[in-house]
């Protein structure tokens, strides 16, 4: 129980400078065109910092460090990667606090979850990555008496990287580790709306890393993400974002014949059979907890459960009961560590959640809790807050079918097994969904019948570094988190040796 | 659209969605008509692209026309009239979230924000937004043919 000095005020574990260069070759470098943009805290509309309006100029620079600096990086041992990958996790362990105010700041978001998620998964993934590269081997196959195929994992080279406002360090942890760890250099472009926490993060973990293995260019996609990402002289791309952004980036790396990771969100199912109410117990409770979970991160999660299905011989009793458990939600200053829903993390983020809120009213859904803006007074009134909204409808409702990206949720009621997975599936995307059943036969085929990559049985929201994470249908390509996500930074050089004196008798 | 285009132009192709060009399907509020003769004096001829999924997903994208390639998958909802440009801009959303939206009229607007992805307007300090209405009785059966 304590709040937060905000930054810039006395007392403040972080401050922020007044200003954020680009972070090229391991120094900060201003941009080409002189030109900065102007990053307000979502907590209450004021401006805090102003940070690079990066162009391909920018953009260039940053590449020209990262080919530098790639071929010797690639060679090191990757006992020294893992080292680096330990340090920058104990740096960032040690300055726990100030990591995770400066994201709450930056990011609208309550600082109980980047103090206890967020940055600690972040270090936790860092380690997981230093220890799976170590462990991971290289293959061969004796093809016959004479000849052997040795496969051997190289980095790709040079990469770039685009990353979404959520979780703007997570996510860049996210992308970062795995990428570092297999000897990549690397060009990142945080979200414009929360480019300055991760130089906060730069500021403790910077001198570890060699100069222009990461590269940091600020600035619009327009202006500096569509340069990145349609250079040639990159060799894959990484972005999480939205449909029509995945698909021009798709286009961009088709041009350039790269591979490309896309993570574009979902709407994802959280669904209740009906043995879940069979007890009035912890795992009841649990369950009420899992269906609230669609206002973590308040609710701007690719994986939030924005659809919850409900069984119909639970349906009054178990809604009723999820309501009320929504209503305990507390709103308020994300600096307090009491406060579990903070703001929305930019002002059109926030209106078009409200556009949502005011659709679904219009299409005859219901309104059982919330569906207002939330005005909390003082310096916060000039926040981004919305509370937590539960609406029940029915699935062809576009509140059922489009990402809201905000602390709303919409139920329907299901009659048995197929509908649920028919409901369930009934969606364009499949990022990740849950079941929760006490019968481990339903809970399993539920599991295995929904079409997502990340379906969670009886709890949400756990982000594992060693899960595998990922869309089935227009939720993406690719899979982030988990050792297999060190394939999409390598290359398989395949070394084929004839140990035979004779020729091979062809000419 | 069965005549073959000489150009590369696929938009040519892209189907015409139910009703379109007679029961407007997408408008332009007057701020969002300004907003797009500036950024048409910067970038020249725009097209929107109707985004899905997560972050900035469910925003239109505004982008230069042809910047984004157009294909089989996408529908045609309308091309918008903006006072002050010679050429309409295209509205185009995939075919599959067009099943979605389509009894929905969609009314392209603009907020302040900063967007993410690579839609033209967020260097600007704005956003569009898509504010929507259900279709009257009477517009739905005119969109169905009935």
């Amino acid at each position: 129980m304590a709040t937060y000095a905000a930054p810039g005020t006395d007392g403040s574990v972080v401050s922020f400078k007044p200003r954020y260069d680009h972070y090229i070759g391991g120094e900060y470098v201003a941009p080409a065109k002189g030109q900065y943009f102007e990053n307000p805290t979502p907590q209450t509309g004021q401006v805090f910092t102003e940070v690079a309006r990066g162009t391909a100029e920018d953009v260039e620079k940053a590449l020209d460090a990262a080919h530098a600096a790639a071929p010797a990086w690639g060679k090191t041992s990757v006992g020294e990667r893992a080292n680096i990958l330990n340090k920058a996790a104990d740096r960032i362990e040690a300055n726990l606090e100030k990591i995770a105010v400066a994201e709450s700041w930056e990011n609208g978001k309550a600082v109980r979850e980047t103090l206890v998620a967020d940055i600690p998964l972040a270090i936790d993934h860092l380690r997981y990555f230093a220890g799976a590269i170590r462990a991971q081997e290289g293959h061969l196959s004796q093809i016959d008496e004479d000849t052997v195929a040795y496969h051997f994992h190289e980095p790709l080279g040079v990469v770039g990287q685009i990353i979404p406002w959520n979780f703007p360090i997570l996510m860049a942890i996210w992308k970062l580790a795995p990428a570092l760890a297999a000897g990549n250099a690397v060009v990142l472009k945080p979200a414009e709306q929360t480019p300055a926490s991760i130089h906060v993060l730069m500021d403790v973990i910077g001198d570890l890393l060699p100069p222009g293995v990461l590269n940091i260019v600020n600035g619009f996609g327009v202006e500096a993400g569509k340069p990145l990402a349609s250079s040639p002289r990159i060799r894959k791309i990484a972005f999480t974002g939205e449909t029509t952004t995945g698909r021009l980036i798709s286009q961009y790396a088709s041009e350039n014949l790269i591979p490309v990771t896309l993570e574009l969100g979902g709407k994802s199912p959280n669904v209740f059979f009906d043995d879940v109410s069979s007890q009035n117990d912890a795992f009841y409770d649990k369950a009420l907890e899992g269906f609230a979970m669609f206002a973590l991160n308040q609710g701007e999660v690719c994986t939030c459960p924005s659809r919850a299905l409900i069984q119909g011989g639970i349906y009054d009793e178990f809604l009723s009961q999820a309501v009320k458990r929504t209503e305990q939600v507390k709103q308020g200053n994300p600096l307090d560590t009491d406060t579990m829903i903070g703001a929305q993390a930019s002002n059109d983020q926030y209106e078009k959640i409200l556009s949502y809120i005011d659709i679904g009213r219009q299409e005859g859904a219901k309104i059982l809790t919330g569906g207002e803006k939330a005005d909390l007074g003082g310096d916060l009134s000039g926040g981004y807050y919305i509370q937590p909204t539960v609406f029940e409808g029915n699935n062809s409702m576009r509140i059922f079918q489009e990402e809201i990206f905000g602390p709303v949720v919409s139920v329907a009621k299901f009659s048995d097994y197929n509908d649920a997975i028919s409901i369930a599936n009934d969606t364009l995307y499949g990022l990740g969904a849950a079941v929760w059943s006490r019968d481990t036969n339903t809970a399993y085929r539920a599991g295995r019948d929904i079409q997502a990559g990340r379906v969670w049985v009886n709890n949400y929201h756990a982000y594992p570094a060693h899960a595998a994470f990922g869309g089935y249908k227009q939720s993406g390509i690719g899979r982030e988190n988990h050792k297999m996500m060190l394939d999409h930074y390598q290359q398989t050089k395949n070394l084929l040796v004839s140990y035979s004196e004779n020729a091979q008798g062809f000419f | 659209m069965t005549q073959i285009s000489t150009s590369t132009d696929v938009t040519d192709q892209v189907p015409e969605v139910p009703g379109s060009g007679t029961t407007e399907r997408v408008a332009l509020s007057p701020q969002a008509s300004e907003l797009l003769v500036t950024l048409t004096d910067i970038h020249g001829p725009l097209m929107f692209h109707q985004s899905g999924g997560c972050c900035d997903g469910s925003a239109p994208m505004c982008y230069p026309d042809g910047e984004f390639k157009i294909g089989g998958q996408d529908v045609h909802l309308g091309d918008l009239k903006v006072e002050g440009l010679e050429k309409p801009i295209g509205f185009y959303m995939s075919a599959s979230q067009f099943e979605y939206w389509k009894h929905t009229h969609l009314t392209v607007d603009v907020v302040k924000g900063r967007g993410s992805g690579f839609s033209v307007e967020a260097p600007e300090g704005v956003r569009f937004i898509i504010r929507s209405r259900l279709f009257s009785d009477d517009e739905w059966r005119a969109l169905e043919g009935r």
